[in-house]
């Protein structure tokens, strides 16, 4: 019932205030129990120094990403560069946090665009049902038969290396997953009473869909979209890896572990340095999507 | 039962076409030239171009070239040659399908056979110190993409400790990195599934009724407990297919196991279209085959989806059977 009064109290300006007091509790309980899970607060920690200190990049290091030292070529880590430097005498740290910039991006950026389009399809699959529904989901069935990476990987190869080409090849992979998610989603909520009360109020079916069902069903969404951001981060590092993806001179994490493979028997900053700042980018996301997960729906915990 | 197996296997067939389609598309209309890969960007002559272009049938229209791609393919198994070395597709194909098999079929084992024990052992003492450590792993181990974790066991056993080969896959010994490294990943996963699982299974009311009749704690989780969890971590088994084949294809370029993964990107590299197409499609096919034999053996396993499929005849027939020692039973 509370649901009903508040899509119908967005209507009316006058009642405009009872709103944000009852929508903020309700996030507010969300951050009370997400600050009560100390993975979730952990994941939260390790993913904001990591992201303050990719976007203070310039500060926090003295030198240039591309500066090529060729004197000081393979030197192990000391304090003039914490992680060594790399074949070309670049300083390793530098290069990981402007890398960090790169697959950050490409990551955000695809998590926004694959939601996005997933989200438009999935709930239109999921709220006229039927034929539309059918055939939505069957063409589904055909992209997820493909796995997700190497359906990015057959993208990337066709398109070409860059950002701009990554960022489509990822983002692509990921809709089949979103998509599901909300349909699933969307399937539920819209048995609800104020679904109908909706309905018989005139509204659109378009109205229906952004006012009243989407709004209700952003958790799980939310969920798997802070999820999608770790998962994303491994696909990209693993496409620059193989040479597809952010190509060198740009740094990039996968592509950087690349260059250092050649010299795994001899030089191991190369290879260490890279693989722990993956894993601890993916790590944070993971960590911080459980906890968000556990907060917006305390049942889904065992 | 037959009837949804038939069904399942029949619905393969629109769908692989579909795979064809998208694949084939894709790469049909990427930028560059394969023509001009193969004679080399400056050293042809326009008539040298037609004649190369025809021989490869890259003159037709799109619709042509996949119409003649799939019925090449569908009767005779012909995934065309390679522009570079001239070598079928289909030939290369078969001998490195089974080593990735073998690679992926290992990872996905030794993910059930580690992650299984150590699920339900951290279930059953939940909240202990066991559980937080297998939990906190399996947190660390979903974090690491399998071609980071194969380049530091490669670094650290390979290099650094030398205890196992780096490269190759002659004896026993060079499987053991490139299939721990596949499962990595799914192990972590598995694990937190499986507990998730059990402690969801564990506090049914069937387990409370066979702990309250007094049965022992270990036939209750032996008999009782862990058989209702096979039925969840079948299906789940199935999910974690395509992830292991992906992960086994970066795996392999790492420890250079000549399977499909290496294959897959020699024609990345060079461009080569039909080794790209090929191995793309022969991995979703691989993924779904395999998919489609745990969503068969699910069925076999759950009495409850089994019964679903059962004939009509049967059922009558099983009904009477009931009915009759129902009434024995009342005598």
């Amino acid at each position: 019932m509370t649901a009903v009064e508040t899509s119908t109290n967005r209507t009316m300006p006058a009642d405009a205030d009872s709103e944000p007091i009852k929508k903020k509790s309700m996030l507010g309980e969300i951050a009370k129990r997400f600050t009560r899970s100390k993975a979730g607060m952990l994941g939260l920690c390790v993913v904001i120094i990591l992201v303050s200190m990719i976007l203070l990049a310039p500060v926090i290091t003295r030198y240039d990403y591309a500066f090529q030292d060729p004197a000081n070529r393979f030197a192990y880590p000391s304090p003039q560069h914490i992680m060594g430097t790399d074949n070309f005498g670049r300083d390793i740290f530098t290069r990981l946090l402007y890398g960090g910039r790169i697959s950050l991006m490409i990551s955000l950026v695809s998590v926004v665009l694959s939601n996005f389009i997933g989200i438009a399809l999935g709930s239109i699959a999921g709220y006229f049902g039927g034929w539309v529904d059918l055939t939505v989901m069957r063409l589904l069935d055909i992209l997820m038969a493909i796995p997700s990476l190497i359906l990015a990987i057959a993208i990337s190869a066709a398109l070409g290396s860059g950002t701009f080409n990554t960022i489509l090849a990822i983002s692509v992979s990921g809709i089949p997953y979103s998509m599901r998610m909300t349909r699933s989603t969307i399937l539920s909520v819209k048995t609800n009473d104020f679904v109908e009360a909706a309905r018989a109020t005139g509204s659109k079916n378009f109205r229906i869909i952004v006012k009243h069902i989407l709004p209700n069903s952003f958790a799980p969404v939310l969920v798997s979209a802070t999820l999608l951001i770790g998962t994303n981060i491994m696909s990209i590092s693993g496409l620059s890896f193989i040479g597809l993806g952010v190509q060198p001179p740009t740094p990039e994490w996968g592509s950087i572990l690349a260059a250092g493979r050649e010299f795994l028997r001899d030089f191991w900053p190369l290879i260490v340095f890279p693989s722990l700042c993956i894993f601890l980018t993916v790590f944070g996301f993971n960590l911080f999507g459980d906890g968000l997960r556990d907060a917006i729906d305390p049942r889904l915990k065992d | 039962m037959l009837k949804y197996t038939l069904k399942r296997i029949l619905w393969m067939v629109p769908v692989m076409l579909g795979v064809i389609i998208i694949v084939f598309t894709i790469t049909f209309f990427s930028p560059g030239d394969p023509v001009m890969n193969i004679l080399g960007s400056n050293n042809y002559t326009p008539e040298s171009y037609a004649a190369k272009a025809a021989q490869l049938g890259l003159d037709k229209s799109y619709v042509e070239q996949m119409g003649t791609y799939i019925w090449n393919l569908v009767t005779k198994a012909d995934l065309g040659r390679s522009y570079l070395t001239n070598i079928p597709v289909s030939v290369e194909l078969a001998n490195r399908i089974p080593v990735t098999m073998r690679l992926s079929l290992l990872s996905i084992l030794v993910m059930m056979g580690i992650g299984l024990p150590f699920g339900i052992l951290s279930a059953l003492k939940q909240y202990s110190v066991t559980d937080f450590t297998v939990t906190a792993l399996s947190l660390v181990m979903a974090a690491m993409p399998s071609f980071v974790l194969a380049l530091l066991c490669a670094l650290f056993f390979g290099v650094v400790l030398r205890w196992l080969p780096p490269t190759g896959i002659s004896t026993w010994r060079h499987w053991i990195m490139p299939v721990f490294c596949t499962a990595g990943g799914g192990i972590a996963v598995f694990t937190r599934m499986t507990r998730t699982t059990m402690l969801d299974v564990v506090r049914q009311d069937y387990i409370r009724t066979a702990r309250a009749k007094g049965l022992n704690e270990n036939i209750v989780i032996r008999k009782h407990a862990l058989k209702n969890c096979m039925i969840p971590l079948t299906t789940l088994t199935g999910a974690f297919v395509a992830t292991i084949f992906s992960g086994s294809i970066i795996v392999e370029t790492i420890f250079n196991i000549p399977g499909m993964g290496t294959y897959l990107l020699l024609g990345i590299i060079g461009r080569d279209y039909p080794i790209i197409t090929g191995s793309i499609f022969v991995i979703s096919l691989l993924v779904c085959t395999v998919n489609l034999f745990v969503d068969i053996v699910y069925t076999l396993i759950d009495p409850r989806i089994k019964a679903q499929f059962i004939s009509p005849k049967k059922k009558a027939k099983l009904m009477d059977k009931l009915v009759q020692t129902k009434g024995a039973e009342a005598q």
